[in-house]
């Protein structure tokens, strides 16, 4: 074990005496973090998400109590700075303006919107579903992204105040209090009383100010996005030169003069394995740091983070692992490791959020750490806690396991002896 | 003295070649034996095999008692290898270099430190200890490179062509830490396609040629197998042909073979002071000057030419 962690440092200290390498795996991520930022206006002054004045267009052919509550939140003064709405009664004109690129998003809330959410006058059209249609600009997925997220927490909200207010109903059924007859009545008095509450509008401000443990509001940063994003790329580009070392250590003959020694070929590639994850492991928590110290980025509970950056390495290694066990000469790995950078960190949404790629994509995507670390570390950002973090941990810690051992299979049949 | 390794037919195939065709010979306790041959001789794949780097397809070897193919931990215990190529991390320094693989072979707390610094002495690198060994010229990179294989104090050393491809000095360097070594008791497998080399050092040698051992036995046993001939060694101007030169010796009366090695002419002979006119006459016939002419005694370089038809270096 002891030989083991003498490889896996020893490792460490030689990629950080790499200039070229380092240059790679820390200055390239965190010079385009910078330069995201720059782009999108972090660094002016604007302490919000440095995207302002999102030009929507929204078409409230309700006409009723649901499709006025979510014109008044897109116009409530929490979002007064990001948004910027106009409405239309058009929808065909909607489309165009978002087509003609004037604005990033039309929302289209349809006649009887209100209604299929809460029967009234004894209509019973509860069961015919009503979408509200969000059409949007391909060539802004960051701000378009952004106000699906506030519809998405209206409708979210909408969907528990629907089912909350069913199974109150049923239990008032249930227990006898009113009559099957009386439920219509009930739901629309339930509704009325929720609406007045304010509850709607109130509740979409939780993806834009989500609340840490602590109560204080934490605002939704496009560098918590880019930040993790471009780490999780050049991860991909350590972990593959990583495992090049094993191939070019083979050709060097250290490998071969590490089996002569007393130590067992179990030691050696486990050693060379965990320099990889200590490694990668090192680049994504200095990225990290550098990015709280220079960006005053707010990653989330760092212990939380400091789980997912070990289980995303874990991922990833696993695939540079892979990527090595294929390849017969470290050039090889070299090409196939950058293309793989690249292919996974467009998969994984490193360029553009996966909410916004097709199904498809998005499904594929799953193969990726990228993608997995992203979800956990976007919700981290937006205060999440630890326990909504077992879905990506288990995935990459799953996706390292089944990659190890294949990998294995692989190695087994390799001659790392033979120079 | 008792026998620290031996090799009963030891064999390694990759497919249809067969690098190594079933050697078998003993190193004794104390000695230095060579094992002198050609490039593509074998001699590489037999270390790889003696050191448990490669299982060999059949036979077997034992070092220190214990057996290269039962139980390789143990081997690799009593043995220290000085690879042919350099294998050292170039970012690290000379110390740096050491005590990581000091820490491989179970070295550990202050008798490694003490352990790397007597090594450092020994190879004349303490002052440079902390430099990177990529800023080191080639003669003291292979001086590190032969460092790492003391570190343990292996009572058997592997070198395998420790002086190739580095300047004089530093092959002087490396020939007397050999002798040193060996003075110290330390008992060496040295590797060479250099006849002087292996007649300078060592106690026995064994010549291999094609993966297989042709000759084995003291220098004096060896030469005696091609009886009283005797080598003329013709040095020639830089501007001179020496093939030219020996293509025309190899025709005169009493030259068994005339061969060229690092521009000179080697002229295997029964009598080299019989021939010696006819050889001069010959250059001045084709117009190349000799600079100095050598007569040696009966040496390796001749058995092997006895023994395979080609000279060493071919």
């Amino acid at each position: 074990m002891t030989k083991l962690l003498l490889i896996g440092f020893k490792d460490l200290k030689l990629m950080f005496r790499d200039r070229a390498a380092l240059i790679l795996i820390l200055l390239a991520p965190f010079l385009l973090t910078l330069g995201m930022g720059l782009v999108t206006g972090r660094f002016s002054g604007n302490s919000g998400s440095g995207i302002s004045d999102i030009p929507i267009v929204i078409v409230n052919l309700d006409k009723a109590s649901l499709g006025d509550a979510l014109v008044e939140v897109f116009n409530s003064d929490d979002l007064a700075e990001l948004v910027e709405p106009t409405l239309s009664d058009d929808p065909e004109a909607a489309r165009r303006l978002v087509d003609e690129d004037e604005v990033t998003a039309a929302i289209i809330i349809p006649a009887g919107f209100t209604q299929s959410v809460i029967p009234q006058n004894g209509n019973n059209a509860a069961n015919e579903e009503v979408k509200i249609e969000f059409y949007s600009n391909p060539s802004r997925p960051t701000s378009a992204g952004i106000i699906k997220a506030i519809l998405d927490g209206f409708m979210s909200r909408l969907d528990e105040m629907r089912l909350s207010g069913m199974t109150s109903i049923s239990q008032l059924i249930i227990s006898g209090r009113i009559s099957p007859q009386d439920a219509n009545r009930a739901g629309e008095e339930m509704g009325a009383r929720l609406q007045q509450a304010g509850d709607l509008s109130e509740a979409t401000a939780i993806k834009l100010n989500a609340s840490t443990s602590e109560g204080e509001a934490v605002e939704f940063d496009l560098l918590s996005y880019f930040a993790p994003s471009m780490a999780l790329m050049f991860l991909m580009y350590t972990v593959s030169y990583g495992g090049r070392s094993i191939l070019a250590e083979k050709a060097e003959g250290t490998l071969p003069r590490l089996l002569i020694s007393p130590t067992n070929s179990l030691q050696v590639l486990g050693g060379k394995v965990f320099g990889i994850f200590l490694t990668g492991a090192a680049q994504m928590l200095i990225l990290i740091g550098a990015s709280t110290l220079f960006f005053q980025l707010r990653w989330g509970d760092p212990l939380s983070v400091l789980l997912l950056v070990l289980a995303a390495v874990f991922g990833a290694t696993g695939w540079g692992m892979l990527i090595t066990a294929l390849a017969r000469t470290p050039a090889q790995i070299g090409s196939v490791g950058s293309a793989v950078m690249l292919i996974f960190a467009m998969l994984g949404g490193s360029f553009v959020s996966l909410d916004n790629l097709p199904a498809l994509v998005q499904t594929v995507g799953k193969i990726t750490p990228n993608a997995w670390a992203m979800d956990g570390f976007t919700t981290l950002a937006l205060g999440g806690p630890l326990s909504t973090l077992s879905t990506p941990l288990l995935a990459l810690l799953t996706m390292g396991i089944l990659l190890f051992l294949v990998s294995a299979l692989l190695f087994g049949k390799k001659n790392l002896a033979q120079k | 003295m008792s026998n620290i390794l031996e090799s009963k037919n030891l064999a390694k195939s990759y497919g249809d070649f067969t690098a190594v065709k079933g050697i078998t010979f003993d190193i004794k306790e104390g000695e230095i034996f060579s094992l002198l041959g050609p490039n593509g001789a074998g001699k590489t794949t037999t270390i790889s095999m003696l050191s448990t780097l490669y299982a060999p397809t059949s036979g077997d070897a034992t070092i220190g008692g214990h057996s290269v193919t039962k139980d390789p931990m143990a081997v690799k215990r009593v043995i220290g290898v000085v690879p042919q190529d350099l294998a050292l991390y170039e970012d690290l320094t000379a110390k740096e270099n050491l005590v990581f693989w000091g820490q491989m072979y179970g070295l550990g707390g202050k008798s490694l430190n003490s352990r790397v610094d007597e090594v450092l002495e020994q190879i004349g690198l303490t002052d440079k200890a902390k430099n990177r060994v990529k800023t080191y010229s080639g003669g003291m990179k292979r001086r590190v490179n032969i460092g790492v294989g003391l570190l343990h104090k292996p009572r058997l050393l592997f070198m395998d062509e420790p002086t190739v491809g580095i300047d004089p000095q530093s092959r002087r360097a490396i020939l007397d830490t050999v002798k040193d070594l060996n003075k110290q008791g330390m008992t060496v497998l040295y590797t060479t396609h250099y006849m002087e080399e292996a007649a300078e050092l060592s106690n026995r040698v064994g010549i291999i040629d094609h993966g297989e051992l042709i000759a084995l036995g003291t220098q004096d046993e060896l030469t005696k197998q091609v009886g009283e001939t005797e080598t003329l060694t013709l040095h020639i101007g830089e501007n001179e042909d020496p093939d030219a030169l020996a293509k025309a010796l190899n025709g005169v009366e009493g030259v068994q073979k005339a061969d060229v090695t690092d521009h000179e002419v080697s002229v295997i002979t029964a009598d080299a002071k019989d021939i010696l006119a006819a050889v001069v006459s010959k250059a001045n016939e084709r117009g190349i000057k000799i600079r100095s002419i050598d007569i040696r005694e009966p040496n390796l370089e001749a058995v092997f030419l006895h023994l395979t038809g080609r000279a060493l270096r071919d």
